[in-house]
């Protein structure tokens, strides 16, 4: 499922087992195959699947505090938590639990062009 | 929905106004038809409930307006203003029902920001919604009789490792019993989840105190303290968390209901009479009005619309709401012994490490909300405490901090609990962009 | 509980605060009577602008010496009330308007204030993020902002280390006056005696001067505010259209803060004003426009205050007529937070000395004796039922 183009670091730096997926699929997608990028790495993704549940099964972070810098993934994903709102490379945020992932998203847990992200 | 149904039956045009993607609430949420979920063993037992209420609504449709993935983000002036597909609009009504449901309630635990921690809600919406387990090996936290169900519903659908920490005692469920008469059926319910786990060879632990979920980044282990004081550590790379249920009463405070503190949940509702009538054709339902779970749901959805279509001056059978009025009221009171049996750990309020962060959205510690309390005219009620503290002040508006931060506010201030207040809900009820506003004059 | 004390301050606000505090750097006995908590009202609720650009002209003396305070508060009060000079841009998008911000500097200028005039390129080139239909902007680097909400209890902390008595939750009910002393009663801490009372009532202070028969035509409202969720930190200066349709600031934790006009009527008979939804909207559209890089910022909160109004927008500030010993700071009409201040060091003037340097005869309620005409801002700025 997961093309990586480019190698991923964790909020450390440091490259471990930051980056293997967060949620695991339980049952068997029937929807099209939709092709997306988060944090510049092309992946594939089902239509009917939400952003977070695309985000989550390839990486383990949808953002990151803007005090502390932490990686957050998300909480409630009935609408209710905001935990979870994700850049997208035109600078716009969408609330990936409530968004559908669609064909060509570009997803950023951090600031697109800004140096620390926050 | 059920309020819907209910409304259409009787030839009314109900507007239904649903945050949500589907109808169907949290309890009898609707399944994503693009993943291979079998309903029958998601809701097992209730799976019939289930399909009936699913089906009446669909059938329904050509009758009700129905609105999903809209946010109702302020109730003013008689209008419900609308934010659907990025776009801003009002909505005037004649008569409001409010069915705004529950959030999980949650006492933070040191760690439950990381990714990898979701509430016991989430682990279930994974599931049903998404057809997801939040990881591989998943522990079921917190104090709940949800913790056991969304157990087995991981189990069910084949996850092997998993584990449930209860932090309520045992003895303590038991001299809750007696309240459980109320509604013989659904703990009957409960002590088969029970069973079943444990032939499946999940463990339950009860009585625990939960210490702190560890982790770099990520979930890697959660840290607890057993019944007899000894701390125990298990291995996991996630953590469903939930301590009972929240009401959502944003809404209803907007819309102008007044509230009440109950001791027994310790949380405040919005008051409403027996039919759900909080207000002139105002009436409040479900979760957000009185914690009754998804068959007290349906039944007052049914009551609020029958009594509204009376207060419309429509007709209506008589004798139509005294059954729903004992049946909500049965499964209310059944809610309150269940609040009982899974205590709602206010106490650890006292004790929380200074460090944990209490607000997700503002980045507020415990040690914060003591150190305003400790101060020279330093804040002794909520909205106070917010407002010097940020604590609630965040995107998602003190729905998951909120409980906390009237605890720790309250211990703080050696004050009960009832006397700190209840955060003040403000419009936007969820966040509002600012495009939303483009298409107005 | 009764005692005599010097000066019995009604109203525990910001101008309550800093009376309070004046008084007992000046060695006084003082008391604060505040009904509910220090602060919890428009000093509070408020936008937290310390602007002096644009200003009622006979206000400067006294906003210059409340600005020459905030400079030094923090280290006054020892903590931090999240005081930053900002600086504050006054914006233009037609002709007319570029008129009125020209008259507006030179006012300022007369005062001693730097001002900046900018055009079109320098815009660009200094605020970048901004729409392109901005004909011109003033800048004033002295402009600054802080947070209403720790401001209040703050400057009572400090009051409270000099020795002045605050007392929260203390509602007064009446208000007497016998051999030379008066007398105020509370429901639930006993009464007091005073030789001086200030009222600094806030929105409530007309209700305080008439019992005293100084009749003052006063109705409250507020302006619709808002929130967005925090983001990265671009907007340095506050910045406010000259029409007023809308005044925002970044603060640097990222939020985005908003108020505009026009204002709402406060619910008759509570504390609350509530906020339309239309209104919101409205400002969330023009913030949109002059600022697009905002365009997709979201809302998270609104709220708006009850904030004291006067036919002629100037607040009341001054010695009653009426009764000796009795002096009224209220009114304020929604830039109170700035001159707050300056307005407790000319009481603490009047009180100590008997007189102060700084003109405020303008601000002398007897002006409401005879006929006072509506400032225009009243047709402009309000909702035609709240000025009524």
């Amino acid at each position: 499922m997961t093309e990586p183009d480019s190698s991923q670091t964790d909020v450390n730096g440091v490259s471990d087992q930051a980056e293997l997926p967060l949620l695991i699929p339980a049952a068997a997608r029937t929807g099209a195959i939709v092709t997306f990028h988060l944090d510049g790495r092309r992946l594939t993704a089902h239509k009917g699947e939400s952003v977070l549940a695309a985000a989550l099964q390839n990486g383990c972070k949808l953002r990151h505090s803007e005090f502390t810098g932490e990686p957050r993934a998300g909480f409630c994903l009935m609408n209710a938590c905001q935990d979870c709102w994700i850049w997208t490379a035109q600078g716009q945020r969408l609330r990936a639990c409530s968004t559908p992932v669609a064909d060509g998203l570009d997803l950023h847990t951090r600031v697109p062009g800004t140096p620390d992200g926050r | 929905m059920s309020a819907a149904i209910t409304l259409a039956k009787h030839g009314a045009c109900p507007v239904v106004i649903s945050d949500a993607p589907d109808a169907g609430g949290q309890g009898y949420r609707k399944l994503n038809p693009h993943i291979d979920l079998d309903p029958r063993q998601i809701y097992g037992p209730e799976y019939h409930r289930y399909e009936s209420l699913n089906r009446q609504f669909s059938e329904l449709l050509h009758i009700i307006d129905y609105r999903p993935s809209t946010l109702a983000w302020a109730i003013y002036g008689g209008k419900a203003h609308v934010l659907r597909d990025g776009q801003a609009s009002e909505i005037p009504y004649r008569g409001l029902i409010l069915a705004p449901g529950a959030t999980d309630r949650i006492m933070p635990v040191p760690g439950w920001t990381l990714p990898g921690v979701f509430s016991l809600g989430a682990a279930q919406i994974a599931l049903k919604d998404q057809g997801c387990f939040i990881g591989r090996k998943v522990v079921f936290a917190g104090s709940s009789p949800l913790l056991l169900l969304a157990a087995l519903q991981y189990r069910r659908l084949g996850a092997t490792d998993l584990a449930v920490l209860d932090t309520t005692g045992f003895s303590r469920k038991l001299l809750a019993l007696a309240g459980m008469r109320h509604a013989p059926r659904t703990f009957a319910q409960g002590l088969s989840y029970m069973r079943e786990l444990k032939a499946l060879g999940v463990p339950v632990r009860t009585g625990v105190e939960l210490k702190e979920i560890e982790g770099r980044n990520r979930v890697s282990a959660i840290r607890f303290a057993a019944a007899s004081g000894k701390e125990h550590r298990i291995g996991c790379d996630a953590v469903a968390l939930g301590h009972g249920l929240r009401s959502e009463t944003q809404l209803a405070e907007l819309a102008g209901c007044s509230f009440s503190f109950d001791p027994a949940l310790r949380q405040w509702f919005p008051k409403s009479d027996e039919n759900g009538r909080a207000g002139e054709r105002l009436y409040v339902t479900g979760d957000g009005a009185g914690i009754g779970g998804a068959e007290a749901a349906v039944a007052g959805g049914s009551l609020a619309a029958i009594a509204l279509l009376e207060e419309l001056g429509t007709p209506v059978k008589p004798g139509e709401k005294s059954g729903l009025q004992s049946k909500v009221s049965r499964l209310r009171r059944f809610q309150k012994s269940l609040a009982r049996a899974f205590n709602w750990p206010h106490e650890q309020a006292a004790t929380l490490p200074d460090d944990v962060i209490v607000c997700r959205c503002e980045n507020v510690t415990a040690g914060d909300i003591r150190k305003a309390a400790g101060d020279d005219l330093g804040p002794v009620e909520v909205n106070r405490m917010k407002a010097i503290t940020r604590c609630g002040m965040g995107r998602c508006q003190g729905r998951f901090c909120g409980p906390a931060l009237a605890e720790i506010t309250a211990a703080a201030a050696g004050q009960p609990i009832e006397t700190v207040g209840r955060l003040r809900a403000q419009a936007p009820v969820k966040p509002l962009p600012l495009s939303a506003a483009r298409s107005e004059p | 509980m009764a005692g005599k004390t010097q000066t019995v301050i009604v109203g525990g606000g910001l101008i309550g605060a800093f009376t309070a505090y004046f008084l007992a750097r000046h060695g006084q006995a003082v008391t604060v009577l505040e009904r509910s908590f220090v602060g919890a009202q428009s000093s509070g609720a408020n936008f937290g602008n310390l602007r002096l650009q644009g200003r009622d002209p006979r206000q400067y003396p006294l906003s210059l010496r409340a600005q020459a305070i905030w400079e030094e508060f923090e280290t006054l009060a020892g903590e931090s009330i999240e005081y930053h000079r900002t600086g504050h841009l006054y914006i233009a998008r037609q002709d007319d308007e570029v008129d009125k911000l020209e008259h507006h500097a030179q006012t300022a200028r007369g005062h001693g204030l730097e001002i900046e005039m900018l055009g079109t390129a320098a815009l660009a080139a200094r605020y970048p993020y901004l729409g392109r239909d901005i004909r011109a902007a003033t800048f004033c680097g002295r402009d600054a902002t802080a947070n209403p909400r720790l401001a209040t209890p703050a400057v009572m902390r400090a009051a409270r280390r000099l020795g002045a008595k605050v007392i929260e939750h203390c509602e007064v009910g009446s208000i007497g006056h016998k051999g030379g002393c008066f007398e105020i009663g509370t429901r639930t801490h006993g009464s007091f005696k005073a030789d001086h009372l200030v009222n600094a009532a806030g929105a409530w202070g007309g209700e305080i001067a008439a019992w005293f028969g100084e009749k003052v035509p006063m109705f409250s409202a507020g302006p619709p505010q808002f929130v967005t969720e925090p983001l990265p930190y671009i907007v340095e200066p506050s910045m406010q259209m000259v029409d007023g349709s809308v005044i925002f600031r970044q603060i640097p934790r990222g939020n985005v803060i908003v108020a505009g006009y026009p204002r709402t009527a406060s619910e008759a008979g509570s504390s609350r004003t509530l906020v339309p939804p239309a209104k919101t909207l409205s400002a969330m559209q023009t913030l949109g426009a002059i600022v697009p890089a905002l365009g997709d910022a979201h809302v998270i909160r609104v709220w708006s205050g009850v904030e004291g109004y006067l036919l002629d927008m100037i607040p009341i500030i001054g010695p009653s007529s009426a009764r000796d010993g009795l002096f009224h700071a209220f009114g304020c009409c929604g830039h109170g937070f700035q001159i707050a201040p300056g307005i407790g060091a000319v009481l603490c003037d009047l009180i100590s000395t008997g007189s102060t340097q700084t003109p405020i005869e303008a601000f002398h309620i007897d002006r409401y004796r005879g006929d006072v005409t509506a400032n225009e801002k009243i047709a402009r700025e309000f909702d035609q039922s709240a000025a009524r």
